[in-house]
């Protein structure tokens, strides 16, 4: 029964991770129009606040699980051999895996 | 018995193979959303740099003088645009808006558009 649903999921999380991404990028482009920072200082602030920390925290969340559902498909398309394959998506799961450690370290530990 | 055809057509001339505008942004989705994943440990680093100090900041301003710096930066606005335009096409697909084929035609139109669009206006902002 279960495997009726395969795939499902992915695609699933495709679609709200967009959509999710859609909202930050609409905001991301608010904040530049109507109150561009005007210093590193400002912007810094801006960044790190608790507010804005979070949806950039969440967004990256969301980028990095968008980027797994995607470019793992465009592997199964086109990398056949099974060690090949395995080796790509090795790569990718640590490739984003090492991003997420330093989007947190960027967002956590920067000093103000 | 019949001979068998030895004239088969076996015409293959890729110039004359027309692609339909909606496998253009299909393919197009793909491409994009590679250059994107491709670009996010760049803009990673753009955004760790900017944060850090008053020199960081002003290195990360200074970099988006440069010309290869900027056409950089306007390959991923267009990837960024156009995997987010043809993007909204399939969510509007997935619950039955615009399935039919003129309308499908269309916003494959509009999202090819759209993307060079975005790029256009971003290469306007930078000069």
């Amino acid at each position: 029964m279960k495997k009726a649903f395969a795939g499902l999921r992915p695609w699933l999380l495709q679609r709200l991770t967009a959509v999710f991404m859609l909202l930050f990028v609409l905001f991301l482009l608010a904040h530049f129009l109507f109150d561009p920072p005007r210093s590193d200082a400002e912007w810094r602030g801006w960044v790190l606040s608790p507010g804005t920390s979070i949806v950039f925290t969440l967004f990256f969340a969301s980028l990095f699980l968008h980027t797994w559902v995607g470019v793992r498909d465009v592997i199964l398309d086109y990398v056949h051999p099974a060690g090949l394959r395995i080796g790509a998506l090795a790569l990718l799961g640590s490739g984003l895996l090492a991003m997420s450690a330093w989007v947190a370290r960027i967002l956590l530990f920067t000093p103000p | 018995m019949m001979m068998p055809r030895k004239t088969r057509p076996t015409f293959f001339n890729l110039a004359q193979i027309e692609l339909p505008v909606g496998a253009l942004t299909s393919i197009a989705h793909r491409i994009s959303g590679l250059l994107l994943a491709v670009g996010t440990p760049a803009a990673i680093y753009l955004l760790d740099l900017s944060v850090r100090d008053a020199a960081g900041y002003a290195r990360v301003a200074a970099l988006f003088g440069e010309p290869l710096f900027r056409a950089a930066s306007l390959l991923f606005i267009w990837a960024l645009a156009h995997h987010l335009f043809a993007g909204v096409r399939h969510l509007l697909t997935d619950i039955d808006l615009g399935s039919q084929l003129q309308t499908a035609r269309r916003s494959a139109w509009l999202a090819n558009l759209g993307g060079l669009t975005v790029m256009v206006l971003a290469l306007g902002a930078m000069l």
